[in-house]
């Protein structure tokens, strides 16, 4: 069972709401997945600060949880004003915390990402911040009261998979009593798989289902994937060797005749 | 019998050709003084079902591919056939075969015959997806032109009026007020869109051009006298207030990318639109107590306008029947 902040999920798998072709397709793809959590951008849907009506609707109607996020916002007090129009809006603490530091790549501004934590802690709020896989980032963030983090293993959209395995296990190492969840850069399920097999609490994806082909097969193909790896981590897999290992002893066998 | 319909944007004007075309007398009320001053008036315009698929259901394609046709034969000479042509930045060129991969009706095309279809985008792109079956219109000329059609075809418009013209009895009213239908009917949802429109001499394209961009796609539609209509963003509100510096600065980049000379353009015009739609983004008629309604339009008027209409038509007249008999009501001709 995962908990965040103290909330029980049954499923390892978050999930994003942009850019799908429809509201339904996207609901489709929540209940193929069977997700408990799903992420909400307050920035772009709510254009001149009204409260996104039909959309959230729709989203409330999911009947799921729901992680909002500060998605597009370039500075401290633009992040913090929108996670605190998302708790008005959605009712709940929870606030997935991006801030973007570059344009081009939307790769995380981790000096206002530790800044904007320690002010949203401060006030109350449950931080989930999207991050780097850099671990001295990761101790500030928790040192500023986040319980919870999110390190991406490629750039956000870029659907590249892992592409640092080892920071990501040096940063499962560094902290084992903190759920990591992996936010951004995966593509197919078996990038899931693999963080997964890492020892990584959950999965947050959204472009690499509402971009499929077919969304809600592709989040039934990633709750499947991501549920392998966990129980794979949880099995104990085996580590590999230079050798060949035959799995039937050889004694006795006529290769020795 | 008389139809009334209520709003003079695309889905009236449509539905109110596909009626008197039936032998159907139509009278169309809008609030506003001229039609099509809605959502449609910011509209694209492209007939695009097959770039259309690529985030819209299979539905679209079908009841899109008669479009242009249909276009053609309402507003005559305002169709262009000269298809769409899909390109993105290099770096992003694998948004080229995603986007292959979730349409159909095109040929990969390579720098030379990009060079051949816009010669002021030669050199500036290594291939692209060339959709030779699309179209594209002026929604405001199509709209001017389609008007003029209603009315030789005897159609009776009473604009600037909310008022139900009370020399006539109606035997069934079809609503088509677009974004106003969002507080009554449910289910429905505002889309926000967003364009605007750059005037610039110093290129020219024949066709509609789509960027493609994993955040920030968009489209450049040439218009008459130099003007390019870029759009458009689709943001889940029903807020209809001026369009954001943040979109501004997305299209005037994007477009920059496509031509350094769009650096240049004036910008002469920025518009907002609320698209009414329905979860699955797919348009339906609806039965009122008095009548129909074509509701759900989402970002598909001039697309998918038609189909409606049609379908709206099919259901008034019965598929196999003549029209209605001009002394029964319309609840008796329903029932027949």
């Amino acid at each position: 069972m995962l908990t965040l902040y103290g909330q029980e999920l049954g499923s390892r798998m978050l999930l994003g709401t942009s850019r799908y072709p429809s509201p339904a397709i996207l609901a489709d793809a929540v209940r193929q997945a069977g997700t408990e959590v799903v992420t909400v951008s307050l920035r772009r849907e709510t254009a001149g600060g009204r409260q996104g009506g039909a959309f959230f609707e729709l989203i409330r109607e999911l009947g799921v949880r729901v992680l909002p996020n500060t998605a597009g916002c370039y500075t401290v007090s633009e992040a913090v004003l929108t996670a605190k129009m998302a708790r008005e809006v959605f009712g709940t603490n929870w606030i997935k915390l991006e801030v973007i530091g570059h344009h081009d790549t939307l790769q995380p501004d981790v000096f206002g990402l530790v800044e904007a934590a320690r002010i949203l802690a401060g006030e109350g709020f449950e931080v989930f911040p999207y991050t780097t896989d850099d671990l001295v980032v990761a101790e500030r963030l928790v040192d500023a009261g986040c319980k919870v983090l999110m390190p991406w293993c490629a750039p956000i959209g870029s659907a590249m998979g892992p592409q640092n395995i080892a920071a990501l296990r040096s940063m499962r190492a560094h902290f084992p009593d903190v759920p990591l969840i992996v936010d951004a850069g995966i593509g197919r399920p078996s990038h899931a798989t693999t963080v997964m097999e890492l020892g990584y609490d959950a999965v947050l994806l959204n472009t690499a289902v509402a971009g499929a082909g077919n969304p809600a097969l592709m989040a039934a193909a990633f709750a499947k994937a991501i549920d392998a790896g966990r129980a794979a981590f949880e099995a104990g897999m085996l580590e590999p060797r230079d050798m060949a290992v035959p799995s039937t002893p050889i004694i006795g066998k006529a290769v020795f005749s | 019998m008389t139809v009334l319909i209520k709003g003079a944007g695309v889905a009236g004007l449509a539905a109110a050709f596909e009626l008197s075309r039936r032998g159907i007398a139509v009278e169309v009320l809008d609030a506003a003084e001229t039609v099509g001053t809605g959502a449609s008036s910011y509209a694209g315009g492209m007939i695009a079902p097959y770039c259309e698929r690529e985030a819209a259901d299979e539905a679209v394609l079908t009841l899109g591919l008669s479009a242009a046709d249909w276009w053609e034969e309402a507003a005559p000479g305002e169709v262009f056939r000269r298809g769409t042509l899909v390109i993105a930045a290099g770096r992003d060129s694998g948004e080229l075969d995603r986007f292959a991969a979730r349409t159909g009706g095109y040929e990969w095309v390579g720098g030379n015959t990009i060079g051949e279809l816009e010669p002021d985008l030669a050199g500036r792109f290594d291939r692209a997806l060339f959709f030779p079956e699309e179209a594209h219109l002026d929604p405001r000329k199509a709209m001017a032109g389609l008007y003029a059609a209603l009315i030789e075809r005897g159609v009776r418009f009473h604009l600037g009026s909310t008022d139900l013209p009370s020399d006539t009895s109606f035997s069934a009213v079809v609503e088509c007020t677009g974004a106003a239908a969002i507080a009554t009917t449910r289910g429905l949802r505002g889309v926000r869109g967003e364009m605007l429109f750059l005037e610039t001499s110093e290129i020219s394209l024949s066709r509609p051009v789509r960027l493609l961009h994993p955040r920030h796609p968009l489209y450049i539609v040439p218009r008459d006298n130099h003007r390019f209509m870029v759009g458009a963003t689709m943001i889940e509100t029903d807020d209809d207030g001026p369009i954001t510096a943040r979109s501004v600065m997305e299209f005037l980049n994007a477009a920059y990318a496509v031509h350094p000379a769009f650096g240049e353009a004036r910008v002469v015009e920025m518009g907002v639109g609320v698209r009414p739609a329905f979860a699955d983004n797919l348009p339906r008629v609806l039965d009122r107590d008095d009548g129909f309604a074509i509701a759900g339009m989402y970002r598909h008027g001039f697309l998918l306008a038609p189909a409606m209409a049609r379908q709206l038509a099919e259901k008034l007249c019965g598929a196999d029947r003549p029209p209605f008999s001009p002394n029964s009501s319309f609840r008796q001709g329903a029932t027949q």
